[in-house]
Formats: structure tokens, sequence, C-alpha cells
């Protein structure tokens, strides 16, 4: 009966709810809240990380950061992987989700193999590339020299290097957008395809003016999650390269790592970090618009 | 019906060909790191690469357990994923809840700037995150390593969704027969939201387990080390041993590995979730 009676509810509503919200809540405001505006604060100090107190540079660090050749290096470095990644990820996911969405056997067999690099951790996997690519033992240039082709040192010249960190991260992601674009294909209603059929569609133009379409809400997430984790690529980098060979893998998260907890330059590190969150949120915010989504 | 009208110019003998190649390339590497995890130390470094190896052997698992405190950094990653696992469960019902049957001023706003939050990159917040850890004292401890992660919105985010879809009857009931809302919570709602659980647990499992970056800088001796940070750090050794390191990389991603050949529906379920409602 306590039910029908919302006024003495409202209270002890309030009250039940701010109770089963609060761990939540102060998580929140400790972890995220305050870090957010804090680092936005030491982004206008130079201080270090144990220092106590530092001095005010206002907008010193912002403009370091833009006038240094390094950070700019590590800003080409993370747009050349991100373009790296994300079409071909892209392109490969939606392939193999297509040829999985038709009635074959096996389709549980194949969706685990292509899904079981998505639940292993990336330094686990960044391990055994390398060793994978090791330039001498290794099993690329193993099987390349059973063809009589001499491998490069993949992970010791500048522009192997990056093509690799940049084909461990498509082959360990094409699982989770196939699994992603599988939940749309299966969303699109057999009736459109049958009508289509009828009007003798061919199955490329099928693909082009229907299906396509139709997988514009899972594309667009894809895409937004695709260049966001890119943006974020670390442990792959730290593992593999550590930003070598001669700063080529060198990628904005690992750099603002690096002055952080290498260099101890918190305040130009916090000045990093808010110019990749900045980033981040307007990409998220145009594909937003782009794709009419939200997230 | 739809699709072998799509397809029908198709195929099937070039799809199961196209697919298996694949296959064969996203397998390669776990097959690769299998074998050369049972070969001598020395066998792997030959011109003439042989994918079995001549006589399997353990020693690369024992030089793992035994010359690297792997076991201990084993024992680290159990207690702090569980922690973690744990205590975001219990956080995501107890918010799902208040953010799906429970009136009070500002729900939706609240819910709103909570869930804006799962924008924002981890990374921008590492560096203050880091300082307050310090600052408590909690730097290379489970305090450390669990702390942050003990709520998040993503799992308040699904429990409230789940809760959306379930009847509301059943605790209307409830509290007619005069439960509190603590024991509608726990009697009526969490018996009912087990398949929701059960997909949060693995997801959150599965993220600390192979969560590398916070780790690896909030703890600095072995005795706290998970296994990813302590796996990167085996790598940078100069003349590296690679039947150990792949003993040891087998043995990190095996519980995992079992967990999601066990469960694939949940596992593939709770990391495209997001993707599906978009």
């Amino acid at each position: 009966m306590r039910l029908l009676k919302p006024r003495t509810l409202g209270g002890e509503q309030t009250r039940t709810a701010l109770l089963a919200l609060l761990p939540s809540l102060i998580v929140f405001c400790v972890f995220t809240v305050y870090p957010i505006f804090h680092s936005l604060y030491l982004s206008f100090f130079n201080v270090g990380l144990v220092a106590a107190q530092g001095r005010y540079v206002g907008f010193n660090n912002y403009l370091n950061l833009v006038k240094n050749p390094t950070f700019r290096k590590a800003v080409r470095n993370t747009i050349t992987y991100t373009i790296g990644v994300v079409p071909v990820e892209m392109l490969c996911s939606l392939i193999v989700a297509v040829l999985l969405n038709t009635k074959l056997k096996l389709q549980s067999f194949f969706r685990t193999a292509f899904f079981t690099p998505v639940v292993t951790s990336m330094v686990a996997v960044a391990i055994v590339w390398s060793w994978m690519l090791e330039p001498n033992f290794g099993l690329v240039n193993s099987i390349l020299h059973k063809l009589g082709i001499q491998g490069p040192g993949w992970l010791t010249t500048p522009q192997w290097a990056m093509v690799s960190v940049i084909l461990l991260s498509i082959w360990k992601n094409l699982g989770y957008n196939m699994v992603i674009f599988l939940a749309g294909l299966q969303d699109i209603p057999a009736e459109v395809y049958e009508s289509a059929a009828i009007d003798g569609v061919t199955p490329w133009k099928n693909f082009w003016y229907i299906t396509l379409p139709l997988l514009k809400a899972p594309l667009g997430f894809a895409t937004i999650m695709s260049v966001i984790k890119s943006m974020q690529a670390f442990s792959q980098i730290y593992v593999m390269t550590g930003g070598g060979p001669a700063n080529s893998t060198l990628v904005v998260v690992y750099y603002l790592y690096q002055q952080a907890f290498e260099f101890y330059r918190t305040g130009y590190a916090s000045a990093v970090a808010w110019v990749l969150f900045a980033v981040i949120l307007a990409f998220t915010l145009i594909q937003n618009r782009l794709f009419k989504l939200d997230v | 019906m739809k699709s072998q009208r799509t397809r029908s110019k198709i195929s099937p003998c070039v799809i199961y060909i196209i697919l298996f190649s694949l296959v064969i390339l996203m397998v390669m590497p776990f097959a690769w790191m299998l074998l050369s995890s049972f070969k001598e130390e020395n066998e792997v470094f030959t011109y003439d690469m042989t994918w079995l190896p001549s006589k399997i052997t353990l020693s690369g698992y024992r030089r793992a357990l035994t010359r690297q405190p792997l076991l201990l950094y084993g024992l680290n990653t159990v207690i702090v994923s569980t922690v973690i696992t744990f205590c975001q469960l219990i956080t995501s019902v107890l918010a799902g809840y208040a953010f799906s049957r429970l009136e009070f001023p500002g729900r939706n706003f609240i819910f709103l700037i909570y869930i804006s939050a799962m924008m924002i990159p981890h990374q921008a917040l590492i560096i203050p995150s880091f300082m307050l850890i310090r600052k408590l004292g909690l730097v290379n401890s489970y305090g450390g390593l669990t702390l942050p992660f003990i709520a998040g919105p993503f799992g308040a985010f699904l429990m409230r969704n789940f809760f959306l879809s379930m009847p509301k009857s059943l605790e209307e009931a409830g509290i007619i027969d005069g439960c509190s809302r603590l024991q509608v919570l726990t009697r009526i709602v969490v018996p009912l939201c087990k398949p929701a659980l059960a997909t949060l647990g693995l997801f959150v499992f599965m993220q600390s387990w192979n969560d590398f970056m916070w780790p690896l800088i909030i703890t600095n001796t072995d005795k706290m080390r998970t296994l990813q940070v302590g796996l990167a750090l085996m790598k940078t050794d100069i003349y590296p041993d690679w039947p150990m390191m792949m003993a040891a990389t087998v043995m990190a991603t095996l519980p995992i590995m079992i967990a999601f050949l066990g469960a694939q529906k949940q596992f593939i379920e709770s990391l495209a979730f997001t993707g599906v409602k978009y």
C-alpha cells in the first residue's frame, strides 16, 4: 500500500537512493571528477611528481607542448597508427561478419576463433607477437626465409615497427567489431531482402544499398570505439617497441607515461593528458553527430 | 532465408576457404605460443625453424615458475581481480537499482553525468589518481590496486538497463508483504538478475585480470606486481628466454581462456553489450 502514496515515499526513496548510490558516487568523485579537475589545475604548474608545491606557469606547459618536436612526433605517430588501424579493422570485421551471417556450419567455431584475441590480454599477445616477429628465429621471418625472402627486423627498423604494431592491433580487435556487426546484421529483417530479391537486385547492390545503410548505427559505434581505443594505445607499444626505434612508435599515451612516470614532469604530462582528453571528447562528439547516435 | 538469397552468387565453398584462411591467421600466434613453450631453451635458436618441438619438455614452465615469481604475480592478480569484481557487482546492483526503481530529485541528470564519465579516457586521470593513492599511502598495496575500480559507470548502466526490462510486480508484492527495501533487493531482485550479474562479473574480472597501465605505475616491487606487469618486465631481458616467456604467457592467459571457452555467450554478450544497445 505504501507504494501508492508517492509523497511519503519521496523522502524515503530519496534517502534509500542516496545510500545505494553512495559507494558509486564516492568512487566517481574521488577517482574521476577530482582527478580530471586536478589534472587541469596541475597543467598550469611546473611541478614534479613528488614536490608538494609547484610554480604557476600559466599556459606555458601547453605552449611548450605545441613547440616540442617529440610531442609533435607522438601526435603524428598516433594519427598514423589510428589511420592504419581503423579503416582496415572496420573493413576486415565487416567482411568476416557478412560471411559469417550466412547459414554456415561451424559458425560458433569461427566466432570463437575470431573472438579469442579480444579476451586475451594485450601484454600477453604483444609478447607472443614480439617472438613471432623476432628477426632471426621468429616465425614470420623463418617462413619468409623458406620462401627465399630476407625478412626485415620488424621491430628494429622504424618503418616496419609501426606496421607491426598496427597489424597486432587489427588482429586483436577484429573479433570485437565482428560481433557488433553480426548483431547489427541479424537485426535486419529478412523481408527487406526478400522484396529486393523479387526485384532482382544483385548481391553487391543488396549490400551497398540495403545492408550498409541499415548498419549505420553499429558502424558508427564501432568506428568511435576503434578510434578512441587507437588514441589510447599503450600496452602493445610498451611491450613491443618501448616507443622506438628512434621514436617511430612513440604515441601520445606512451609519451604521457614517460613524461609523468619516468621524467617526473607532472605538470607538463598533465597538459598532455588534457590535450588527449579534449581530442577524444571532440572526436566522440563529432562522430556522434555524424552518425546521429546517442552513446 | 535472407542470407541464402543475398549470398546466392557466392558459393559456400569460397566462403569456407576465406574464413578458414583467416582463422589460421587468427589462431597462428596462439599455436606458436603453445608450441614454443614446450621447446628446449636453445632449440628455438635455429635458422631451420620447425613448428613442433623435437622433444616435448616442460623445462620452460619449470624455469618460469622457479626463476620468476610467477606464482606470486598470479596470486596478486587473483586477489585483485576477485576483490574488484566482487565490489563492483555490489556497487553496480545498488546504483542500478537506485537509477531504475527509486524516485528522487535529479535522478536522470545524475545518471547522465555518471554515464558520460565512460567517455573520459582512463589515461587522462592517471596522474592525479596516482598522486592521490600516494597521499593515502597505498602505493604498492592491494588497496592502491583495487580502490579506483570498485565502482564504475558501466556496471551501473548495465544493471539499470536490466532492471528496467524486469517487471516491477514482484518487488511491489514484496513491499506489500512487508519486506524492507533491503530485503526486496537481496531476496527478490538479486536472485532474478543472476544472468546480468554473471555477464558483468565476467567482464569486470577479465578487465582487471588484463589491466596493465595502472598496476604498472602503482606497484614497484615483485611482492605486489600482477601477471601483466610481471610478463611485460620479463620481456625487457636483453637475452630473452623465449620458451620460458611463452610458458609464462600460456599460464597467465589460461584462466581467462578457459573461462572464455566455458562461457562464450556471456563473454561475447558482455563485451558487445554497449554495441548492441547503442
